[in-house]
């Protein structure tokens, strides 16, 4: 591990030990917080007894749902809009105050529209992640060298070969980003909605915890979210950094 | 001509939302000059006014706690290279994972009301503003700190004629993220710890299938965050004039 690494877990090590003691020490009352090493065996239990597992099944297939569907439209229409710069430039302020307006306002209206079940929590995640795949697949394709669009034009491929065989493999690194971002917003969209009205999922569970004052239970779903995110961000930052070390040596 | 797009833009989505309403009708959709009636005859009932200066009230002390914490820490972060480093990791993870899930914790340590919801909007704001600060002050050129130093600026100087005209467009826009964030973090404080303001509206509206308020409410929503981005955002481009 590098020195930096060193001093981070240090840091983060101190920080939960800090709070261990503090909680231990009565600083902090239980009710409020319990201390880390509480809720890491409240967790081991939760998961061991089964009782969530459908829960925990239920919002990774809707954040599963969400990326999929997002890097779908999004990479679909990062390339048809890259291909036609009028549509662009009218949808560009669109781009620009996207993420300004507060989503989750939109979800009694999905509610109402898609009823009770997934379907509005998946909505939220795809909402959220699908503009930043868009984003970043654009800005991606608007780097491709002209060299390479020359060649394709000299060997006559067609719009859709071109995209799919010189554009966006060259833009890879750039919709890779959109990809992270569309993971980490998917898990925020789809845990968020579940928060706010739902009938299952971790979100729900938290919640639930919560209003019965269940605070083992509710430390422990709270740090399992916070561990998965957490985990998934950091393999992806990982994996990118080997893609973009193969690419260089290439 | 300027204005050409952005007008295309907004007829097209006010378009969409029609033929939107007339394909689903009015068991969850009303027509967008119906819901901009509806708005007007909310806005003009004195009930509705202390909501919307709960909500208002909220977000500006949580954007204000948000603008001056985020700074505290992304400053110091970014003229101390190491410590950075350190905590660059740390501040991305905070940004990616969904804060909504700490809102019992703020809860149980706030209570509920006013002071909850503006700690929610404020931890929502507060990380991307420190991390947009800090590579902000990370990136000043530093042949200019060597400039300044052969010239002998004092520490006042150096700050006002080095280092805030080198960070601020960075810092605009992180500043810009940062109060789209608040706003949603207010909200979603509202959203569950409260009896006021317009995201317990929401909330009341949703539960009674209430769709005229719930899109009234929602445009309100929308109007209101488009325009303050669309005022910072022109803020952001000018400051960022010229640069690379």
């Amino acid at each position: 591990m590098t020195r930096t690494g060193l001093v981070r877990a240090s840091l983060l090590l101190f920080l939960v030990g800090l709070l261990e003691i503090l909680c231990r020490a009565g600083v902090i009352p239980n009710f409020t917080v319990i201390p880390p090493s509480a809720m890491a065996q409240s967790l081991w239990k939760v998961l061991a007894s089964g009782k969530f597992t459908p829960d925990i099944i239920a919002t990774l297939a809707n954040v599963g749902i969400a990326i999929v569907a997002s890097m779908i439209a999004g990479i679909a229409l990062g390339t048809l809009l890259q291909s036609w710069p009028a549509a662009r430039r009218v949808l560009d302020p669109l781009f620009a105050t996207y993420y300004a307006v507060p989503m989750y306002a939109f979800y009694p209206l999905l509610i109402v529209i898609f009823g009770l079940g997934d379907l509005p929590q998946v909505a939220i995640g795809f909402l959220l992640a699908v503009m930043a795949v868009i984003i970043n697949t654009l800005n991606g394709l608007d780097r491709v060298p002209p060299v390479l669009l020359k060649a394709a034009r000299v060997h006559g491929l067609g719009f859709f070969k071109e995209a799919t065989q010189i554009r966006l493999p060259y833009a890879a690194p750039y919709v890779f980003t959109g990809f992270k971002l569309a993971v980490a917003y998917s898990f925020i969209g789809v845990i968020g909605a579940e928060f706010i009205t739902s009938s299952r999922g971790i979100g729900y569970e938290i919640s639930f915890a919560y209003n019965n004052f269940d605070n083992a239970v509710m430390y422990a779903m709270i740090l399992f979210i916070l561990l998965l995110v957490i985990t998934v961000n950091m393999s992806l930052h990982t994996w990118e950094k080997r893609l973009l070390a193969r690419r260089r040596r290439a | 001509m300027r204005w050409r797009d952005p007008l295309l833009l907004l007829v097209l989505v006010l378009l969409l939302w029609e033929i939107l309403y007339l394909l689903v009708g009015d068991v969850a959709l009303r027509s967008p000059a119906a819901t901009a009636r509806n708005l007007g005859a909310m806005l003009g009932d004195t009930r509705f006014l202390p909501h919307i200066r709960e909500t208002l009230l909220a977000f500006v002390q949580g954007f204000a706690i948000a603008v001056v914490v985020g700074l505290l820490i992304g400053v110091p972060l970014g003229a101390a290279r190491f410590a950075g480093e350190v905590a660059e990791p740390i501040l991305v993870a905070l940004y990616s994972i969904p804060k909504v899930t700490l809102y019992p914790v703020i809860l149980l340590i706030f209570g509920i009301g006013m002071p909850a919801k503006v700690a929610f909007g404020a931890i929502h704001g507060i990380v991307p503003i420190s991390i947009f600060a800090m590579n902000a002050v990370r990136n000043i050129n530093p042949t200019h700190l060597r400039t300044a130093r052969v010239m002998g600026l004092s520490p006042s100087a150096l700050a006002w004629k080095i280092l805030v005209p080198a960070a601020l467009p960075e810092i605009v826009t992180g500043i810009r993220v940062g109060f789209s964030l608040a706003l949603i973090g207010t909200l979603l404080g509202e959203m569950f710890g409260s009896q006021r303001g317009l995201g317990h509206l929401l909330m009341q509206a949703m539960s009674l299938h209430n769709i005229e308020r719930i899109l009234a409410l929602t445009l309100l929503l929308v109007v209101f965050a488009a325009g303050v981005n669309a005022m910072l955002l022109a803020v952001d481009r000018h400051l960022h004039r010229g640069l690379p």
